[in-house]
């Protein structure tokens, strides 16, 4: 994370090669989790093998985007200078329909409360040409 | 029963708060002293030493003049206080090493040590996927966890508050704690909210100070200045996988085993604890521990911490330094030293009556669990 990024700059996310095809989908307004083809499991985050067989042979799909909040935060400190006019700002864990979990914030809620257990479905917001952001809205 | 094979026989701490005149080499130096004072030993006698959180191994021991045998240096996570106490068990009771100082030193008040934000690491690496949500820092994380848990079981800010409430209490009877004027629920539920559910009274305090132990074989413990105080049972178990999210069972299962696996090497029960040390960063922890520990139910902690039972005069006096809560955020360390200090009868104030075994445990991505005791077995 560069100095001038951190200050002028809300923070990109760090794309390793492994992570490339998540955002890929984002970018298409697509889910997409990488499913290994020996025991079928899709896991997050992405990594170079899959973490509940060992094996190498992964293959992205596209999935559903539904899931339900497992739990969320609102965020009272301004740790980014850039989201200092967002405070205070919610951050959702969501477990998708398919398993895993993924780390994103809820829009359009407006002020309904949240809880756990709550039902969702992805939305994709453009920052830029480059980057596509995932995040969530009540189902 | 099971022998101890290994004990402490020195404990050194600094004064904790803002030091700006001590780096962390100084602050290691000063605990170093002072627990081989404690132990009436020299510099000389150490022939193992385990380095934490001070920047640089080889520039401590040029600065304290020592040529021990074994040298080791470990990340300054606080789940690394009781790995290096086992680390220490391992090679004085395998007779490797006979007299093994455990050092930390920590500047992170004075140095400005920032838990969240752009040098946040917290999280398995998880930051490149955190950092466009504005996620970061273990509190959050931690929060993350507090908001499940009064989910799943209608935990209440009231009942979290007596963690806090409680070990503030005790801190009034501890000289060396930071913070030592106790507050009220208002306050509590009035304090700023930081990573809502946990407010600026659920954090620890991030402090300057040192921390020391010596520790060696049961059996040459007897004879140095102090009665040692035995290690009796230790255990650790990660808890790496998926560890990006919050752990369905809140370590419950890892807490299980290494308090499981502590108390049977140890030959006691939780029963026969007279006082509990626990890892508290953040309250939450408080309670997964407790639950993990099998201190009370699944679920229960809440009710739990609320009839009272972590003061003073109740059934388990928990954290009677204060803790990381009140005392100064020591990673671990200083809550080693405390129960060490119980178990000698030197906690004046805040002394439990007839001290014999003290349990510490941490509840984080390493689990650990350590049985304190006055008597080898």
């Amino acid at each position: 994370m560069s100095f001038h990024q951190g200050i002028t700059a809300k923070p990109r996310p760090r794309i390793t090669p492994d992570h490339q095809p998540l955002w890929d989908g984002f970018k298409q307004h697509k889910m997409m989790l990488p499913f290994c083809e020996d025991c079928g499991k899709p896991h997050l985050p992405p990594g170079p093998v899959c973490p509940h067989c060992f094996s190498d042979r992964l293959d992205w799909r596209e999935v559903s985007g539904r899931g339900v909040v497992t739990t969320w935060v609102v965020v009272h400190k301004a740790w980014f200078p850039a989201f200092a006019e967002d405070i205070p700002y919610n951050v959702v864990q969501v477990e998708l329909e398919e398993g895993p979990r993924i780390t994103a914030s809820l829009v359009g809620a407006g002020d309904q409360k949240l809880d756990v257990g709550q039902k969702v479905v992805a939305v994709f917001e453009p920052v830029d040409e480059d980057l596509t952001l995932l995040r969530f809205k009540p189902a | 029963m099971a022998k101890a094979q290994a004990a402490v026989v020195g404990v050194g701490t600094t004064a904790y708060g803002r030091l700006p005149e001590y780096d962390a080499y100084d602050l290691g130096m000063w605990a170093l002293s002072d627990a081989l004072a404690d132990a009436g030993l020299g510099f000389g006698d150490i022939d193992g030493i385990v380095i934490n959180r001070i920047p640089d191994y080889q520039r401590f021991c040029e600065i304290a003049g020592i040529d021990p045998q074994f040298v080791t240096i470990t990340p300054g996570h606080g789940r690394f206080a009781a790995i290096c106490i086992e680390t220490a068990i391992n090679l004085v009771s395998s007779g490797r090493c006979k007299t093994v100082a455990l050092v930390y030193g920590n500047n992170g008040r004075s140095a400005g040590a920032a838990y969240g934000g752009p040098e946040d690491s917290y999280g398995s690496g998880a930051n490149g996927l955190w950092f466009p949500y504005g996620m970061t820092s273990p509190g959050a994380f931690h929060a993350l966890m507090m908001r499940r848990h009064m989910g799943l079981y209608g935990t209440t800010p009231e009942q979290i508050a007596q963690i806090s409430m409680t070990f503030r209490n005790h801190a009034a009877l501890n000289p060396q704690a930071v913070m030592r004027q106790p507050f009220d629920l208002d306050t509590y539920l009035n304090a700023r909210m930081i990573c809502d559910p946990l407010r600026l009274l659920d954090y620890c305090l991030i402090n300057d100070g040192g921390v020391a132990l010596i520790i060696t074989s049961a059996e040459r413990a007897k004879d140095h200045a102090k009665p040692p105080v035995y290690l009796r049972g230790a255990a650790l178990q990660t808890v790496f996988a998926d560890s990006m999210f919050p752990p369905d069972d809140f370590w419950r299962g890892a807490m299980k085993k290494v308090a499981d696996r502590s108390f049977g090497e140890a030959g006691l029960s939780r029963e026969d604890m007279s006082a509990l040390m626990i890892y508290d960063n953040f309250t939450p922890t408080v309670m997964f521990s407790l639950e993990g520990c099998g201190y009370c139910g699944e679920g229960e902690s809440g009710p739990f911490v609320a009839e009272g039972h972590l003061a003073l005069g109740a059934k388990y006096p928990t954290n009677t330094s204060g803790g990381h809560l009140s005392e100064s955020y020591m990673q671990g360390w200083a809550l080693n030293v405390e129960a060490v200090r119980q178990l000698r009868g030197e906690c004046g104030d805040r002394q439990v009556h007839d001290a014999a075994n003290v349990h510490y445990s941490a509840a984080a991505p390493v689990c650990s669990s350590i049985v304190y005791s006055r008597d080898a077995s």
